[in-house]
């Protein structure tokens, strides 16, 4: 789970981690306020004004303003709250800012970039950090990639001390008091959080010689929000597509993308493999959808309703490989759905599976206009062509 | 002959007094599987209503009166990783979890503890594995399967079922499939259920089904070109999936370049191996390689 950076910031401090000072509003009466507040606050006369969006690039897409006095700090925060933020990670679409950060300035000597992460094929954490801080990671990756140092964090003894020792040397940071102690802190925070990624960019260094997360990205693991019910309480929906919401709602998985050809498929790697089967053809897929193993009426009906959600699809493709669930069952069930819901799109089916050949019969002899296909390709060509 | 599996395992469930423990110890017994026993921690002295086998309250219990070779987890993933724990702890040889949703910390913890131990671990988010008119363990729908020498290896479970289905209609069959997980942490990689392959004589012919996110694919492409002398058939699922969503499966999201459909495909096909182009070649692939 995403969540915004004011929030990250405010798990950081609960560990202790020196953070950039600020307060975080959504109505645009409190911008005066705050602005004041975070002055006196922090004893500051600039401050920067921070859209809170699920997205990076922020910065260049006009959504973090420096502002040395009051009037340019308000005039940025009105500007900024309730904007369309355009980023390389939004898409062309753009995120309408609900909230925005304000935050004491500070006068920078260097910034760097550290980030925690996973890293599978070693099954250990890792650091990753840079003296390239501030900018684009994957641009530094490409373009330098011997300023990247990674320092795993395995389960051998003193083997984050280890980690440690060699991030601070690798920066430079010895001269720094605390610095250690910091970074041991940050590695807490992400395991006592159940981040999986922890990223802050940049960690600066100040013209008072403090360490500080001036920005902070952290993503948590959904499977372990059960134990963390103060973060799963941050989660925003307005930063999430509404028709993946409500799929959620239904305990359906789907994703939405460009395409006009709807997929309702069973199990995810079979939902991918069909979304690319269909791109295959010559079509593009409209969504990613994975109803689960149980593909009853139920499920069938709410697949059909979140993806004829999308005005852009004007066929769906139905994938079901019936295992456990037999699939004269699953034929049933989309006859069903079809009839209650009344559909104008061209549907079609392709069962697999146990009683697949009973299930076909099912399909053919049925009253309902519905086009059955014994193989994936010979389904996706047929989603395909009816509509060109 | 088969990989880790086959008609002599003795199985123990755990979970087996849950609603899928239950259903699946019964399909699996209907299957041949010889399922001894279950453990649910509290329920110890009952008896499972469907099959009327013994519930005990934990594995070092069942194992004083069964021999154990093998578990198969149906726990609610807050609990699975305990149960793992348990399992490795009772020297289990083979353990199976099936449950998905597992905290990725607590796999970590889990694989840290398998590393150290003899045991195998499959999944966990997995549908198990089956070796064919042998034995099943998990929840692949065993009448799709047919005697014969091709290995199946798999991230996702529909894709296992598909991928053995096309097998046995292009009349090649199966030795062993094992679904090893969507999971970004798991008991055994690619290259670990490769080496039981390679080592399986009736195996003539191995799938491996990947798909986006992580770089396991690649570090078994790279394995077999050096170590393996069998031809392998490959699909990698994904190709449209956009970059940093997560597909479903908790390990599907692409994070960096080499992490694509289409960069894992490179290095598939640079190591020898056939890359099948759609979902619907993977038998007919390899059936052009050892029918």
């Amino acid at each position: 789970m995403k969540i915004h950076e004011y929030q990250a910031k405010e798990i950081l401090k609960k560990f202790n981690i020196p953070i950039q000072e600020g307060y975080a509003i959504e109505n645009s009466g409190d911008i005066d306020s705050t602005i004041k507040k975070v002055q006196s606050d922090f004893n500051c006369e600039a401050v920067i004004v921070k859209a809170q969006i699920h997205a990076g690039g922020r910065g260049k897409g006009g959504g973090v303003k420096y502002c040395p006095t009051f009037k340019d700090a308000q005039g940025a925060a009105n500007t900024i709250l309730g904007m369309n933020l355009i980023t390389h990670q939004t898409g062309p679409e753009g995120k309408m800012v609900n909230k925005i950060l304000i935050t004491e300035a500070l006068d920078i000597e260097k910034e760097y970039y550290f980030a925690i992460t996973f890293d599978r094929s070693k099954n250990s954490d890792v650091f990753i950090v840079s003296s390239e801080g501030g900018v684009d990671i994957e641009q530094v990756a490409e373009n330098n990639p011997d300023q990247i140092i990674k320092a795993w964090i395995d389960d051998s003894p003193n083997a984050l001390e280890n980690a440690v020792k060699k991030i601070i040397l690798s920066l430079s940071l010895q001269k720094f008091e605390n610095v250690e102690q910091m970074f041991k802190d940050l590695y807490k925070c992400y395991i006592e959080s159940d981040c999986s990624l922890l990223e802050i960019n940049p960690l600066v260094s100040t013209t008072s010689n403090q360490i500080i997360a001036l920005d902070a990205k952290v993503d948590i693991d959904s499977n372990a929000l059960f134990r963390h019910p103060e973060i799963a309480a941050y989660h925003d929906k307005s930063e999430e597509d509404p028709l993946e919401l409500k799929a959620a709602e239904y305990g359906l998985n789907y994703i939405k993308l460009d395409g006009n050809v709807g997929c309702m498929v069973n199990g995810a790697g079979l939902a991918m493999a069909t979304m690319d089967i269909v791109k295959h053809c010559g079509g593009e897929p409209a969504n990613f959808l994975d109803v689960g193993g149980a593909a009853n009426v139920e499920t069938i009906k709410n697949g059909f309703k979140i993806i004829l959600s999308d005005k852009n699809v004007k066929s769906i493709l139905i994938n079901i490989f019936g295992g456990i669930v037999r699939c004269d069952r699953v034929a049933n069930g989309v006859i069903q759905a079809v009839k209650e819901l009344d559909l104008d799109v061209v549907v079609v089916v392709r069962l697999q599976g146990t009683n697949a050949k009973l299930a076909k019969k099912i399909l053919d002899e049925s009253d309902i206009e519905l086009i059955s296909a014994e193989t994936i390709n010979e389904a996706a060509t047929k989603a395909v062509e009816m509509i060109k | 002959m088969s990989i880790l599996l086959n008609k002599n395992t003795n199985i123990l469930v755990q979970g087996i007094t849950g609603s899928e423990g239950s259903f699946h110890a019964e399909q699996m017994m209907e299957y041949g599987s010889k399922v001894v026993c279950g453990v649910t921690p509290g329920k110890g002295g009952h008896t499972a209503t469907i099959n009327k086998l013994p519930v005990f309250n934990s594995i070092n219990e069942a194992k004083k009166e069964f021999q154990i070779d093998a578990t198969v987890i149906f726990v609610p993933p807050r609990f699975a990783a305990k149960a793992i724990i348990e399992a490795i702890e009772a020297s289990v040889q083979l353990i199976v979890c099936i449950s998905e949703g597992i905290p990725a910390r607590d796999m970590v913890t889990v694989k840290n503890m398998l590393d150290k131990s003899s045991s195998t671990l499959i999944g966990p988010n997995c549908p198990g594995l089956i070796t064919a008119e042998e034995s099943k363990i998990g929840i692949t729908p065993g009448f799709i399967c047919k005697k014969g020498s091709v290995g199946i290896l798999s991230r996702s479970g529909t894709l296992t079922y598909e991928a053995i289905d096309q097998v046995v209609n292009v009349g090649l069959g199966i030795t062993t499939a094992v679904g090893i997980g969507g999971d970004p942490v798991i008991g055994s990689s690619m290259i670990d259920i490769l080496k039981h392959f390679e080592n399986d004589d009736d195996t003539k012919g191995i799938v491996m089904i990947g798909e986006i996110g992580g770089n396991m694919e690649n570090d078994a492409a790279r394995w077999v070109k050096d170590n393996l002398n069998k031809p392998v058939v490959s699909f990698i699922a994904g190709q449209t999936a956009p970059k940093g969503k997560r597909m479903g499966h908790a390990g599907a999201i692409i994070s960096e370049g080499s992490e694509t459909a289409e960069a894992k495909i490179k290095i598939l096909k640079e190591c020898g191996i056939s890359v099948a182009n759609t979902v619907s070649e993977i038998g007919i692939t390899m059936k052009t390689l050892i029918g």
